[in-house]
């Protein structure tokens, strides 16, 4: 079956420092894809990437295909189509993404002109349905309120009645719920689990918590330094994390019950763009580095059936895997 | 049982506040009868969500800000007045750590010399002893030598948050408040700290009081945990048991909302509603109108914070009964 959104080898540069190498990742139809990853591993210039919101300082190369078709490149007004309309976006914080001097049902009501063609009392009462949908109580005085009036938690809400309006195929959710307290992480995340099953829209989840990934997501991703390292079904990831550093991040997540173990912090910290290590750019944080990681930058490979992995040592290969692999 | 390094009595700390330019002044309570005790070489975490109080009852208990009732005994002794002689020494002895890194270290001095400055302020050794110290420091928080050199932006995230630490330690203190170290740091980093932490605790015989949202990490790091909600302080306990079986319904529902890889434990509880405005505090029990488990006397009376089983205290009418059908039953007859 065609992927829904398909990227390969998509790579960014800013001023000629590659900041992301190579990401292929495909999401299908409803699906839930995780990415996880620590700041400045391209986690999000993935997508911005991939939906031409980056500046045009960046280089961006590679291809991203939307049921097939390209959109890498396109013309201005197709974008316009496909941001809001088949892939909508929402972020961290949604205070500074919603305009403070508009009221709501002016900033839910642009999406339903923009992509839905709708006017007058049609954008009123479809604006409305949309708060409902997302739980913001009384949506029929509070469409006339600005943002400062909701709190964090609200606005949230509001992004994601916004990103709804276009009827999306796909929301990127970029860290939705970080800067929000847990009892209001837990009802945003609810509220997204519930939109999936009422609209089947599929999602990609981009957080640093591999907690709200493990539970929201049927596929994870994990990013290092601008390239995808591992990618598994989710419960696969947390049982049993092939390469190093998802090793390593799951393990510095301290328990919450059970016996206290000693956290298996990664020594060392990401590398600077600017000076990337020449192999693979964990090694010099990696126990298991040998000497063949330091010579050239290892490609992800299937392992199993639904499973890859960018590690030469991964101790499930087989010697000759790892042989053929050195003899290239 | 030795007598607790320190020992807080109910706490109260009121902001003022007007709501709009010409509005009337009112008092916010920011830390509504807060009691603790923590004892020598004993970490107490601290958690709660935005505007439970938790930080500006580390402030109070650092004295760095004065209370509008109830003490904060060091030592077995009363903190003394703001901005004395005495206040200044005291700082020697007890240090705080903030979230963020970069906006507590200077960014026109090098590391080193930063690390350096309480030796000189408390007036601590002479010029070599400074020297050695800070040599020492570097390498207790696993800082290597040349960091010293070197300003605040040429270092990560990580090894800013280790210079504080030094910074910190410097005077050896005997207490020491973390007032969400390792939030800003990313997963792997954060281990790191948090392992640090750990190790100089046990090194050091520090006793901290340890401030986060992030049940996890103070879990990792606590003996024993006190959950606050809104001012107050709603459940304490041991570390191990507290979220294994919760007793207050807040609790419960912060357990359940701390995500985690892996099969999940239980139902779970999504709380409906924001956490209210600490300006306008619904009466009787604060927690009342998003509790799943409310009944009459929730809205008028305010549960205290007593003693349910050997080490673990909760603020809850509920705590003691059976199961919520029993309070049912009771409220009926």
């Amino acid at each position: 079956m065609q992927p829904l959104v398909s990227l390969d080898g998509l790579t960014v540069a800013f001023n000629g420092i590659k900041v992301l190498d190579g990401i292929s990742l495909s999401v299908g139809r409803g699906e839930a894809v995780g990415l996880v990853g620590e700041s400045g591993s391209g986690k999000s210039v993935t997508w911005l990437a991939a939906l031409g919101l980056l500046p045009k300082t960046a280089a961006v190369s590679g291809s991203v295909k939307l049921e097939g078709t390209e959109i890498l490149g396109a013309s201005p007004s197709t974008m316009d189509r496909v941001r809001g309309g088949r892939v909508a976006m929402i972020f961290q914080d949604p205070a500074s993404a919603l305009n403070p001097v508009l009221t709501i049902r002016r900033q839910v009501g642009e999406s339903l002109a923009l992509h839905r063609g709708l006017s007058g009392a049609a954008i009123h009462a479809e604006a409305r349905r949309l708060l409902d949908l997302v739980g913001i109580p009384d949506a029929e005085r509070r469409l006339s309120a600005y943002p400062h009036e909701f709190s964090g938690g609200q606005n949230q809400r509001i992004m994601i009645a916004m990103a709804l309006a276009g009827n999306p195929d796909l929301l990127i959710a970029d860290e939705p719920t970080t800067a929000l307290d847990a009892t209001i992480q837990a009802q945003i995340l609810e509220l997204i689990r519930r939109v999936r099953r009422e609209t089947g829209m599929a999602i990609v989840l981009i957080s640093h918590d591999l907690g709200v990934v493990a539970e929201n997501c049927d596929r994870v991703a994990v990013m290092y330094a601008g390239s995808v390292v591992e990618e598994a079904p989710s419960v696969e990831l947390f049982d049993d994390p092939l390469h190093p550093y998802a090793h390593g991040l799951i393990g510095s997540l301290p328990p919450i019950d059970g016996p206290r173990r000693r956290l298996t912090a990664i020594a060392g910290t990401v590398p600077d763009p600017k000076a990337m290590p020449r192999g693979c750019a964990f090694a010099p944080r990696c126990v298991h580095a040998a000497a063949l990681c330091g010579t050239k930058p290892p490609r992800l490979r299937a392992v199993g059936e639904n499973r890859r992995v960018a590690c030469v040592i991964d101790r499930r290969a087989r010697a000759t895997d790892i042989i053929g692999q050195a003899a290239e | 049982m030795t007598a607790p390094l320190v020992s807080v009595d109910r706490l109260v700390r009121t902001y003022r506040m007007r709501a709009g330019m010409f509005g009337r002044p009112r008092g916010v309570c920011a830390v509504d009868g807060v009691t603790l005790r923590i004892n020598r070489g004993e970490t107490l975490g601290l958690v709660g969500e935005s505007g439970s109080g938790k930080s500006t009852t580390g402030r109070l208990v650092l004295g760095l800000e004065n209370p509008d009732a109830g003490s904060v005994a060091f030592n077995g002794r009363r903190l003394p007045a703001m901005d004395t002689p005495e206040w200044r020494a005291s700082r020697a002895r007890m240090q705080m750590i903030f979230q963020d890194p970069l906006g507590a270290l200077d960014r026109r001095l090098p590391i080193a010399a930063q690390v350096r400055e309480p030796l000189d302020i408390h007036a601590v050794g002479d010029e070599a002893f400074r020297t050695a110290r800070v040599e020492e420091l570097m390498r207790s928080v696993r800082l290597s030598d040349d960091v010293g050199q070197r300003y605040p932006h040429e270092l990560s995230g990580g090894q800013r948050q280790r210079a504080v630490l030094a910074r910190a330690l410097a005077t050896k203190p005997d207490f020491l408040v973390c007032d969400e170290p390792v939030s800003a740091l990313d997963v792997s980093i954060q281990a790191q700290v948090v392992n640090l932490l750990i190790d100089l605790q046990a090194e050091l015989d520090l006793t901290m009081l340890f401030i986060s949202h992030d049940l996890r990490v103070v879990r990792q790091i606590s003996e024993r945990v006190a959950v606050m909600y809104l001012g107050r302080v709603v459940e304490l306990g041991n570390a191990d048991d507290l979220f294994v079986s919760p007793q207050h319904p807040y609790t419960r529902a912060l357990v359940s909302a701390s995500p985690a890889p892996g099969a999940r434990r239980g139902e779970r509880i999504v709380l409906s509603g924001d956490p209210p405005n600490p300006a306008s505090k619904p009466g009787g029990c604060a927690f009342h109108p998003r509790c799943p488990s409310a009944f009459a006397r929730c809205r008028t009376e305010a549960p205290a914070l007593v003693e349910v089983s050997p080490d673990r205290s909760a603020a809850c009418h509920l705590t003691g009964l059976e199961s919520p059908a029993a309070v049912a039953l009771g409220a009926v007859a």
